[in-house]
């Protein structure tokens, strides 16, 4: 039998219905169409579909749709602001760190909730922070030095 | 390094032209779209790894509320059998229809045996469960070894080795057996004063994309004069491939089946055939609705086709000033359920960095009852390049002589020959070593449990069949159309090529992937030949664009058309005539005055592929008390030709050296006695994380191919070439090398390196 879910999906109150045994990454797929967060494996070991549930950095594929009643979700589709991209956004095309793009809005939300976190983290902790983003394109030279760089410019330092 | 000519636009570092759509989630990739009324596909895989079936019962499964078609391998027209040229390589199309739906065997565990289609997925699946399939089990052979021993159970009972010459040939698991050589290998080893033999084996790995195979197939009946109408949308290496493969599987003629191409997450040779695309268009004609198909990641860890397992023996024979006088190797490569491991590829690189003389290389093409192999970035050449690399560093180690001098004084240069025939044009393997032995990276000094490894590759790159539209709008935007899925960065290579040939700003062109009738036919995204070959195309349609441009000028201007010149993407007259000059904006302004609509289009079938060199230095770190090797540090340096882009260059060269270091320590198709995977999924395949890297370094060489208008050679696959042997290099070193080399079996993961220690 069908759920009545209310929740937040990127500062906008959503309401959808959904068995009791789908994930939240199925419901913002395939119920809201909301497929910018997608699925690499629906068992929470690459990231692709990475958003925020409440404060917390989460695989979505890992989370039933009827848990989220009453929480707030944020997306990939809400990252960019209504005058242009966020800056991690901006610093991941800069530095060409993506090339078949499809674990990018996963490292764009989790990049987003580290900077949010820790605005001046060591190499080492990015890439332990991304360590569940799988990326088989890059070999993630570029989207580490993508965030590291953006941390730089949110603290406001030299701006490479 | 870098050539001598000056460009406006090629080798900068542009944003590419997808970037805004693949940064904030709005590109569409293969399981993005969704369509009216559509149905969901999924498929029933074989419970064995070799089993005979005797029948398929679909009536229960079709019978369950919500199911709308169910279909097995009888629904599909018989094909001839025997390999038809495919593009890069050729395709046996009764194997390939039997690979997505078996027929009379099923000859791996997870073989798609039938397939249906309903309302909702948890229908689907629902079903499958409906379906009777009555197997006779078989024993099944599971690895390279199994498969050679004689009485081994044989897959295909009528299998003939080609290449043997032989009356009373018997049926065996040996599908090919080939020989190339060159000079007199006997010779050779008599006047070698060193000789060493060594096997190095590596497991099938998985390309390991993160997107799932997926696609959407609308069939109808259309315009019944034009036969039937299949629609297909899916992320592949090349939509006129999944055109050509899903016509001929349901027996069809190519105009029956348009593609349009899906972003593509991925697929560095494992989206180069089908497997879904043609299953879902049975399934969409039986049931009169669009039918949407997505694999899961099990389905792509079982069904989908890794790189082959490899066994390669290498035996060299060296003189003490370090002149190899004898080359010889013995590769094994399994092809997984059907013919076709990239054996030919292999025996053609293994030793085509170097000079030798004297070479022999034997190469058998292995099947087994696990999931059909299929392409992985330069198929072939790591695994064939981790036995000859190694060797070569243990030689010199006995010769006491440096390794990259050791491959110095032998490597070729312009004017050698190949084994495989041709002679190389301008290439730059000696520049790369070069480059490698001056790098910091390569005198930085090492502490205890530490190992460096150097390693050279080879990879042929492709050209084949390229076509480029453009057509420019009346404000004089350029769109320019290509047919190649951009896998990894080309639009943006497209719209650097344009825009140096027209002399005009990168904002001023558009690049767009078109669907398989808006553009000309192109070969798929794979030898490396996109930037290469479909780039070639896009220069030659802008030049035909500017030769229009010209004549459109001389009208406006009544003057000869041999008056009028282009530069800095505007059409010029002599001072003497006192024209002002027209832009291409103006140009397209009055298109309409001088002839009409603004167009141009171009196709070739691009000749001159340039060979990519690429040399990589690895450092690990050794625990002693666990076995794992930490990468500590790693240079990749490679001859590009020209970079078009060079961060997207970079970004291959680190991807590619990155992929052959999961292949060296972790990677590893593990199976148990029965053939069944035992680890198809990210957890158990582990490739390589953020946290276990460094940053991979990058040393871009500039051998310009003298055969391309921009110098291009093709830059995607060299890189996976070098990085097995260096990292396994590197472990032996860490460990000690007293006793030679003692690891040689990949995945160096903590076991074997731990049992390698404790050996000692």
């Amino acid at each position: 039998m069908a759920s009545h879910v209310k929740t937040s999906i990127n500062n906008q109150a959503v309401e959808f219905l959904c068995e009791t045994q789908e994930s939240l990454l199925t419901v913002l797929r395939d119920r809201l169409q909301l497929t910018g967060t997608k699925e690499g494996c629906a068992t929470g070991d690459c990231g692709a579909c990475s958003v925020m549930l409440d404060d917390r950095l989460v695989c979505s594929c890992l989370v039933l749709g009827v848990e989220v009643q009453g929480k707030s979700i944020a997306t990939v589709e809400g990252v960019a602001e209504a005058d242009g991209l966020h800056l991690i956004q901006e610093k991941l095309l800069q530095h060409a760190a993506l090339q078949c793009g499809i674990c990018t809005p996963g490292i764009v939300v989790a990049a987003k909730a580290l900077l949010e976190k820790n605005n001046n983290p060591s190499e080492r902790e990015v890439r332990f922070w991304l360590a569940g983003n799988l990326c088989r394109c890059t070999g993630y030279d570029k989207i580490i030095r993508a965030v590291l760089d953006a941390a730089t410019e949110m603290r406001g330092e030299a701006v490479s | 390094m870098s050539d001598d000519k000056q460009y406006q636009f090629i080798g900068t570092r542009s944003i590419r032209p997808d970037g805004f759509d693949k940064v904030t989630g709005r590109a569409n990739y293969g399981a993005d779209l969704s369509l009216p009324g559509m149905l969901h596909g999924k498929i029933l895989r074989s419970p064995h790894a070799h089993a005979r079936i005797l029948s398929v019962d679909l009536s229960e499964a079709l019978a369950l509320d919500g199911v709308l078609a169910a279909v097995s391998a009888k629904d599909l027209p018989d094909q001839r059998a025997g390999a038809d040229d495919a593009g890069e390589g050729q395709v046996d199309y009764e194997d390939l229809s039997n690979n997505i739906l078996a027929r009379h065997k099923v000859l791996y565990h997870g073989h798609a045996v039938a397939a249906v289609a309903a309302i909702s997925e948890s229908i689907a699946l629902q079903a499958l469960s409906k379906i009777k399939v009555d197997y006779q089990p078989l024993t099944p052979v599971i690895n390279l070894m199994l498969a050679q021993r004689e009485n081994s159970p044989l897959l295909h009972e009528s299998m003939i080795t080609q290449g043997i010459v032989s009356d009373d040939a018997k049926p065996s698991n040996i599908a090919k057996q080939a020989v190339i050589s060159r000079g007199d290998i006997d010779k050779g080893f008599a006047e070698a004063d060193i000789i060493l033999e060594r096997t190095y084996t590596a497991p099938a790995a998985h390309q390991g994309y993160i997107e799932p195979h997926a696609c959407v197939v609308n069939h109808s009946l259309g315009n019944h004069s034009a036969g039937e109408q299949v629609d297909v949308w899916c992320s592949s290496q090349g939509h006129f491939m999944v055109r050509a493969y899903t016509a001929k599987i349901l027996g069809l003629d190519v105009s029956e089946v348009k593609v349009t191409p899906a972003e593509i997450g991925g697929g560095f040779g494992g989206k180069t055939t089908v497997y879904l695309e043609p299953v879902a268009a049975l399934l969409s004609r039986q049931a009169g609705r669009p039918v949407k198909m997505v694999m899961t990641r099990e389905e792509v860890f079982r069904a989908t086709g890794p790189g082959s397992e490899s066994r390669v023996k290498v035996k060299i024979g060296v003189t003490k000033a370090g002149q190899f006088t004898a080359m010889d190797a013995e590769i094994d490569m399994n092809a997984g359920a059907f013919k076709g491991s990239p054996i030919m590829p292999a025996m053609m690189c293994i030793f085509t960095p170097y000079t030798c003389a004297n070479m022999k290389v034997r190469g058998q093409d292995v099947v087994t009852n696990t999931p059909k192999a299929a392409a992985y970035r330069a198929p072939g050449a790591p695994q064939a390049h981790l036995a000859a690399e190694c060797v070569i560093n243990e030689l010199a180690l006995e010769l006491a002589m440096d390794p990259i001098d050791l491959r110095l004084q032998n490597a070729v240069e312009e004017g050698c020959r190949t084994i495989y025939g041709p002679k190389f044009q301008a290439i730059g393997l000696k520049q790369v070593l070069e480059q490698a032995k001056q790098h910091p990276h390569y005198s930085a000094a090492l502490t205890a449990n530490q190992g460096r490894g150097v390693a050279a590759g080879f990879w042929f790159n492709i050209g084949l069949q390229s076509s480029a539209t453009i057509h420019v709008s009346e404000s004089g935007k350029v769109v320019v159309l290509t047919g190649n899925p951009d896998i990894g960065g080309s639009r943006a290579s497209m719209a650097l090529m344009a825009a140096e040939t027209l002399g005009i700003p990168l904002s001023q062109i558009k690049p767009i992937v078109a669907d398989t009738e808006s553009v000309g036919y192109n070969d798929l995204t794979g030898g490396s030949r996109t930037t290469f070959a479909t780039g070639w195309a896009v220069i030659n349609a802008a030049k035909n664009l500017i030769t229009d441009l010209k004549k459109r000028a001389s009208k406006l201007w009544e003057v000869e058309l041999d008056q009028v010149d282009w530069v800095d993407g505007q059409a010029v007259a002599p001072a003497a005539l006192d024209k002002q000059p027209l832009s291409l904006s103006d140009l397209a302004a009055k298109a309409g005055f001088t002839g009409g609509p603004l167009t141009a289009t171009a196709s070739l079938n691009a000749k001159g592929a340039g060979p990519a060199f690429s040399v990589n230095i690895i450092d690990v770190e050794v625990d002693v008390e666990t076995g794992k090797a930490d990468v500590l540090r790693v240079t990749a340096l490679q001859d590009v030709g020209k970079a078009i882009h060079p961060s997207y260059v970079e970004g291959q060269m680190q991807g590619g050296a990155v992929q052959g270091i999961g292949w060296a320590l972790n990677e590893e198709y593990i199976f148990n006695d029965d053939g069944v995977l035992q680890n198809p999924g990210f957890l158990d395949y582990r490739i390589p994380l953020a946290s276990d890297l460094p940053m991979i370094d990058t040393v871009i060489v500039e051998v310009a191919n003298p055969a391309h208008p921009f110098g291009v050679r093709g830059v995607g696959e060299a890189p996976i070439c070098a990085p097995m042997a260096a990292v396994t290099t590197a472990v032996n070193q860490a460990i000690g090398v007293d006793s030679g080399y003692r690891l040689t079996e990949l995945p160096l993961n903590p076991p074997k390196i731990l049992a390698a220690i404790d050996s000692e």
